[in-house]
Order: structure tokens, then sequence, then C-alpha cells
């Protein structure tokens, strides 16, 4: 043991890495935000309310984003997880107000209907090999046109008769809108991501799903089922992916059509800038939080400084493109 | 025509892959040039074909000189070569004409813009009845067998004037009777017209049968040209190829092997390379599997540990019978394996050292609801960095930034810690340096005194020679014979290698 200490302690390099400008890309664009809108608007945009405001804005995003950090770690795509959240929250909305469900039953319910559904997408790409942008991209449009069928093409609000025209008597309580509000929204999207880093990093199982999305061959070899891996993470992203579409409806108070499908690019941006952040170089938890932030603050700002809807997509794109540009522009490696 | 190289020399980082060499071959011959691995024939094609562009020396066509630095250059001077990786000169989603007329499709077509359908099929269905082919034009090229895959390319190379046709070992993926029909195309070609080819291949019984001159190669050098008559043997031309022992003999450690642990009884794959393979390894045991590159060495290593799929056979340990059909059953029964490519399948080469070294025992260094212990995996980590001698500046150093010997060292080291049983080295000392090739055979040494199972596959006899306890030669998927190392020599492993039979 003692040669080993002597060989890591002539090197002063130990666990110092090289400082690179694209480790920090991310943080430093939130920082530039936070001040270039805080000037722009010092009486609106950093207070202590509006801090909470893009917190809980962000919540939804990063719950998502959350579950794709577990299938993009694996070295997956999931174009279809905004579907999917949408067709939990359809799930979710109608067995509370259309059967009176109870809200811990309907929750759990949708969280087992929605990792059934994802076995399809895991069929697909573990049984037919078929590429997963591919996959998800047919269980995006799926998805979206199953959701719309079972809600009978409307939303599914209080009040709003069922498709068969029967009324729907369930009435959402005060504890399950308190689920779309801070500070409970907050602590949930806390608790997922703190869950997501201890699985991913703490645990054999992340071990091995980072090992398989680093290089299949090399963990097929190293003895990791990887077939097996794949389905379990698809399972983990499921559930967590379920909870983004309870979250949704809490928020609206109500199943919105397609409602949460407009998560899905955020969240995919939130962890490809996370990849960059402090050099993980893969997805991360605690990157994918600092990406969400990141989408969080300018959709926040912007809408602030008046900018017309209509340009608001171009602004984000612009500035997303630029973070890109600066996290992955001179990462040559690999 | 004469193809003639005169004080031909080549030199990569630290080799000498030619030194001096001088060759010529005229049209309407079929020469054969071979020689042991790194000898230096397939640089030596490759200068023809224009693909080194580095080489010192001069290159004479019909007694004028040229300069042969880019394949454009050689395509030129009628000098076409087909590779053994077919897969890379062909573009799979095209059909079979516009592969065969890639060349015209590329610079070819000059001003024009309409590709001329027609006419394209046409004269591709023309470059195929040349060979006396009869493939479907309009196939997609990714539909085709591997062997007419290479016909594919050898009708591509010969449309436009071609006199010197290089093949780079072609026969090494085909099965016998591919064979056959390529020797077959090969002499109607030779019929029609008047070009040389340039083989190139490792199986000497089926140079005896289709070429007429020889070209030894060792070292570097060329050490032999001679015609092939009847009377010439193949253990004459292996006696040639191997010359004088080579420079670095490892020694070889006596220790003692027990009884039988291991067997194996007719293993086959479903991919059709690994055939009714037998064989056993005794308690302490180092056995090698000798054999040529593409001898189905490495996918009977894969077949063994569970990475590809079993048609026939059985695994026993221990007189048990072990059911292994995936890489996690292997594992689990104690199996290891250390794969050729390492920096593609055997390490994990952005994560760090630490990380790859518990990856197979993590297991055992997490809690029951699998919480990892991280001083557990660093103590485990540091411990096998010391055994083996890793030189790395940390533990949390990225496996990318070592050495290829100590990539190999992290890659043994992950299975040490998992505490294997049975340990499946294949080529283990590919791309290292001498030094730390006499340390990975003395670790491979260690793990054998400790009464493990050794399977130790090379196609450098002179390895298998100096750390084998006995060798299983395969050829052609099979095992051809078993041969106690004591009582060998390299002679006698390259005899059965290329295809001899008792």
């Amino acid at each position: 043991m003692s040669d080993t200490k002597e060989i890591s302690s002539s090197n002063p390099l130990k666990r110092r890495k090289k400082f690179k400008v694209s480790d920090y890309t991310a943080l430093f664009a939130i920082v530039v935000l936070l001040i270039v809108f805080s000037v722009l608007r010092p009486e609106n945009f950093p207070t202590r309310t509006n801090m909470v405001t893009i917190l809980r804005s962000i919540s939804v995003t990063t719950v998502l984003a959350s579950g794709l950090t577990f299938t993009m770690s694996i070295g997956g795509l999931d174009l279809s997880a905004g579907n999917m959240a949408s067709m939990s929250g359809y799930f979710c909305a109608s067995f509370i107000l259309w059967y009176g469900m109870n809200q811990y039953l309907a929750i759990g319910l949708t969280i087992i209907l929605t990792m059934m559904l994802t076995l399809i997408t895991m069929f697909l790409i573990i049984k037919c090999h078929i590429p997963e942008l591919l996959a998800t991209c047919a269980m995006m449009f799926f998805l979206e046109g199953l959701g719309l069928t079972y809600a009978g093409g409307s939303a599914i609000s209080q009040g709003l008769p069922r498709p068969s025209g029967k009324p729907a008597e369930g009435v959402f309580s005060n504890s399950f809108k308190a689920m779309g509000t801070s500070p409970t929204i907050i602590i949930i999207m806390i608790i997922v991501v703190i869950f997501a880093y201890v699985a991913l990093n703490h645990t054999k199982y992340g071990r091995y799903i980072y090992a398989v999305g680093g290089n299949k061959t090399a963990a097929k070899l190293s003895g990791i089922n990887i077939e097996r891996y794949r389905l379990y993470t698809g399972m983990v992203a499921a559930a967590i992916i379920a909870l983004a579409g309870v979250l949704v409806v809490a928020r609206n108070t109500s199943a919105q059509v397609s409602g949460a499908a407009s998560y899905q690019m955020p969240a995919m941006s939130a962890v490809f800038i996370g990849q960059s952040v402090l050099g993980v170089r893969k997805p991360n938890p605690f990157g994918t939080l600092v990406g969400a932030t990141l989408v969080g603050i300018l959709d926040n700002g912007l809408v602030m400084l008046s900018v017309p809807y209509y340009a608001l997509n171009m602004i984000k794109g612009a500035v997303l493109g630029i973070a890109l540009i600066a996290a992955y522009a001179n990462t040559k490696t690999d | 025509m004469k193809l003639e190289v005169k004080n031909l020399s080549m030199e990569f980082p630290g080799v000498k892959a030619l030194q001096n060499v001088d060759f010529e071959v005229e049209t309407g011959e079929i020469r054969a040039v071979v020689g042991a691995n790194g000898a230096g024939k397939s640089t030596l094609m490759k200068v023809l074909a224009g693909a080194n562009p580095g080489y010192t020396g001069e290159i004479f066509i019909d007694g004028k000189p040229v300069e042969i630095r880019t394949p454009a250059q050689a395509k030129e001077l009628g000098i076409e070569i087909v590779y053994q990786e077919v897969d890379t000169a062909l573009i799979p989603t095209l059909s079979v004409a516009e592969n065969i007329m890639m060349n015209y499709l590329i610079s070819g077509m000059e001003k024009k813009v309409i590709v001329d359908w027609p006419k394209l099929k046409q004269e591709a269905r023309e470059s195929l009845s040349r060979l006396g082919l009869d493939i479907d034009v309009d196939t997609r090229v990714n539909q085709l067998p591997l062997a007419q895959k290479q016909m594919v390319l050898i009708a591509r190379a010969v449309r436009e004037h071609c006199n010197f046709l290089l093949l780079d070992e072609p026969t090494a993926p085909l099965s016998l009777s591919e064979t056959q029909t390529l020797f077959e195309m090969i002499r109607r070609l030779m019929e029609n017209e008047q070009i040389c080819i340039i083989f190139i291949s490792h199986r000497l019984q089926e140079i005896t049968e289709i070429c007429e001159t020889l070209t030894v190669m060792r070292n570097g050098k060329i050490v032999d040209n001679r015609p092939i008559t009847p009377e010439v043997t193949i253990q004459q031309i292996v006696e040639t190829m191997l010359g004088r022992k080579y420079d670095d003999v490892f020694e070889h450690a006596d220790h003692e092997v027990g009884e039988e642990l291991f067997r194996v009884e007719d293993l086959s794959d479903t991919e059709n390379k690994v055939h009714n393979v037998s064989f056993h390894i005794g308690k302490g045991e180092i056995v090698g599997i000798a054999g040529l590159v593409g001898a189905g060495k490495s996918e009977l290593c894969k077949l063994l540990f569970g990475a590809t799929k079993r048609s026939s056979g059985k695994i026993f340990y221990h007189g048990q019978e072990l059911k292994i059909v995936n890489t996690t059953d292997a594992v689990k029964n104690g199996f290891s394996l250390v794969p050729e490519e390492r920096r593609k399948e055997g390490v994990l080469v952005n994560e760090t050292v630490e990380f790859n070294i518990v990856s197979a025992c993590l297991g055992r260094l997490s809690t029951k609801l699998g919480f990892l212990r991280p001083k557990e995996q660093n103590r485990v980590a540091l411990k096998y960095i010391e055994l083996l001698g890793v030189k790395t500046p940390s533990e949390k150093q990225l496996v990318a930034n070592l050495s290829g010997g100590n990539q190999q060292k992290v890659a043994v080291a992950k299975w040490l810690a998992a505490e294997s049983d049975v340990y499946i080295f294949d080529e283990p000392t590919k791309g290292i340096d001498v030094g730390a090739k006499g340390e990975i055979f003395a670790l491979i040494q260690k793990i054998a005194s400790e009464g493990k199972c050794v399977i130790y596959v090379s196609c450098e006899t002179q390895e298998i020679l100096s750390i084998t306890d006995r060798t299983y030669v395969m050829y052609s998927g099979r095992i051809q014979k078993e041969l106690v190392t004591s009582r060998t020599n390299e002679e006698e492993i390259t005899y059965y290698a290329t295809g001899g039979t008792d």
C-alpha cells in the first residue's frame, strides 16, 4: 500500500483536472444571464419571488430530463418521453376525475401503466434491434394518438364530461394541486435529482449503466447483461417520466391535450448541456439540473424583457446553440 | 509489361517494415508473396498501390522510372489492389452496378451530370461476365455474401486497364468452396487477358495450387524467389519463411500441471466460424491456441465466453457441465476474457483505472442493496495497481491516457480482482512493447502457478512456444492438431496452421 501512495503523491496533478473553458460554459452562461437580466429588469428579475418562480418553472423540465438522463447514460435516446408523460397525465387525470379513484392509487397505477407502455419501446429497441432514435420516434407519434384517443380527443379537466357523455364527478384534492405549486414541486424535483445522482453514481447498477453507455462491447465482455440493464434503465426512466406527467397535471389542474409534449426538447437540451458541465462528459443528474436551470432562466428573463412570444424560441435556440458551441467546439477527444 | 522495384525501403516509427527490397513481376504470371506475420508483405503491396507514400527507392515500369505516391497514380499505371477488408472499399447501400462503376461515377463522367443507367449497368454486367460471374447488378451490395463482395471488388479493379492486380489475403475469410470459386475466376481471368496477379496468402497449400512463382519475405526483406514446381513442399516454404529463430525468446518457467479441470466438447458456433472444437485444460496449465489470423481463434474465445451463440457443444468445469448462454453466465462461472481489441473491447477508455479494475467485481464491492462502497473499491484498485505494476499517476487517471501495455494490465487486473478461475487471453501482447510483453508473460505464469486454467491465444508462434504447456493448432475454425509445446517447434506449428495434415 505504501508504494502506491508514493506513486499517487509523487504526482502533483493527482485528481486535479486541467482547466477547460468548456467545462464551465453552462455555469458561466447562467451567471451571465442572471447579471444581464438583473441589470435590465432590476425591479422584477432579481427578486426572491421570481427566483422561486424560475425554480418552479424548471421543475417539470428537470424531472423529465432526469428520466432522460438515465436513458442517455446507457447510450439510449428517447424522443417519446414528452408524449409518454402526456399519456401518464391522461391516465392520472382520468383515474381521479372519471373514476373518482384515490389520488395515491391513481398515481401508482399511472406509474405502472407508463412502465407497461414503455415495454413496447423496449421491445422495439432490445428485441427488434431498431435504433433508439427511430423506435422512439415511432413511439412518439403512437403515444400522441393513443393519448388523444383515450381522452376522447380533448382535455381531461374538472367538470368536463367523459367522452361517453357521462358526467365526471371526481375532483382534484388540494393536496394533489399542491404538487404543482411551490414548494412541493421544487422539493419533488430536488428529490428526483438526488435519487438519480445516488442511483447513477453510488450504486453498482449506475456503474453498469455508464459502462454500457461508454462501450457496449467492452461492457458485454465484462459480463454485464446489456439487454437486461437497458430494460431496467428504461423502466426507471418510465417511472420518472410518469411522475413528470403527473406534475404537469397537478400544475394545470387538468390533463391538457399533449400537455407534456412541449417539455421534450427543453429536457433533451438540458441533458445535452449537462454533459459538458464540470467536464463530466457524460449525461449526469447534476449537469442536467444545471442545463434545465439555464433553459428556465432564459425563458423567464426573456418574457420579462417583453420579447414577443413569437420571437422567444428564436432567441432561446440561438443562446442554446452558442452555449453548445462553447461546450463542444474544442472537445476533440473520443 | 514488367514492374520492377529496386532498393525499396519503408520505415514506420520504430520499425523498418521494408529494407532494401528488390522485386520484379511480369504480366502473365501469378505470383505468391508469403511470410510470417509482420514480414512486410502488406507494406510492400501498399507501396505498390500508392497507399504508403513515404517509401524510398525506385520503381520502374518497363524500365521507365515511375512514382507511386497516391492510389490515383497507381491506378494510372494499371496497378489495382483488393484489400482483405472488402467492406471498407464498398458502399454497402449502393447497387453492384454502382460499386463496380465507382471510378467511372467519380472521375469518369467529367462534365456529364445525368447518369446513363442502361449504359452503367451494361458495362457492369460486361465486367462481371469477363470474370465468368453471374451476379445481378441491381442487387444492393450489403445483401451479397462476403465472397461475392470480393468478386465485385475484383470486377471493379479489372474493369479499366489493369495490368497488375494485387490480392491481399483474399482467401482468409473464405470457405474452401468459395476459395475454389475464386481460383476458377482467377484462372479464367489469366486465360482471357494478360495481366499479373500478386497473391498474398497464409495458406501455403492453396498457393502451391494456384501460383506459378513464389516470393518469400522475412523481417522486411525478400529472402527467396523461386518458381513453384511440384517438388516444392510446404515444409520447405515454411523453413524459408521462418529462417533463423526470433531474437526475443522468453524464458519458460516451469510449473506443475495438475488434474484436468476444464473440458470443452464438440463446440461450434452459429456463425460457422468455429467447428467441433474439443480440448481440455489441467489445473495450473497454460494451453495455447495457435493458428493464423482468421483461423477462428478469436471467435473461439468469444464463443467460450458466451459472447456469441453456440450451435453445439458442452463446456465442463470440475466435471460439471456449465450453462453459459451469455457473458454474465460466463463471469458467474469464473471465466474471464482479455479480448484482442483492447481499446474497443477490453477496457473502458473514457473511465478511470479504478472504474475499470472494479467493473467485474462490483457485486462484491457494494452493499446488499447495491450501494457502492467507495473505500473498498479504492482499496481493491490500489492493490491490483501495485500487484501488476500499472504505471499510472493515480487510480483516478483515465485509461485512455495510459500506454498500451498498461492498458492491458488494467484489462488483466479487472479479472484478477474478479477472482476468476479460467483466463482466456486473446492476443494479449498485440501492440505492446517487448518490456511490457515480458511483464504480461510473467503475470500469466503467475496466474497459472496459482492453479488457474489459462488459455493463451496468439498468431505469434514464438509466443506460443515460450509460454504454453500444450498447444492446439487451429485452421479454418477447426483444431488441426494437438501438440506438447516442449516437443514441438515453429516449423511444426506453422505446418499445421497453414493447413498441413498428418
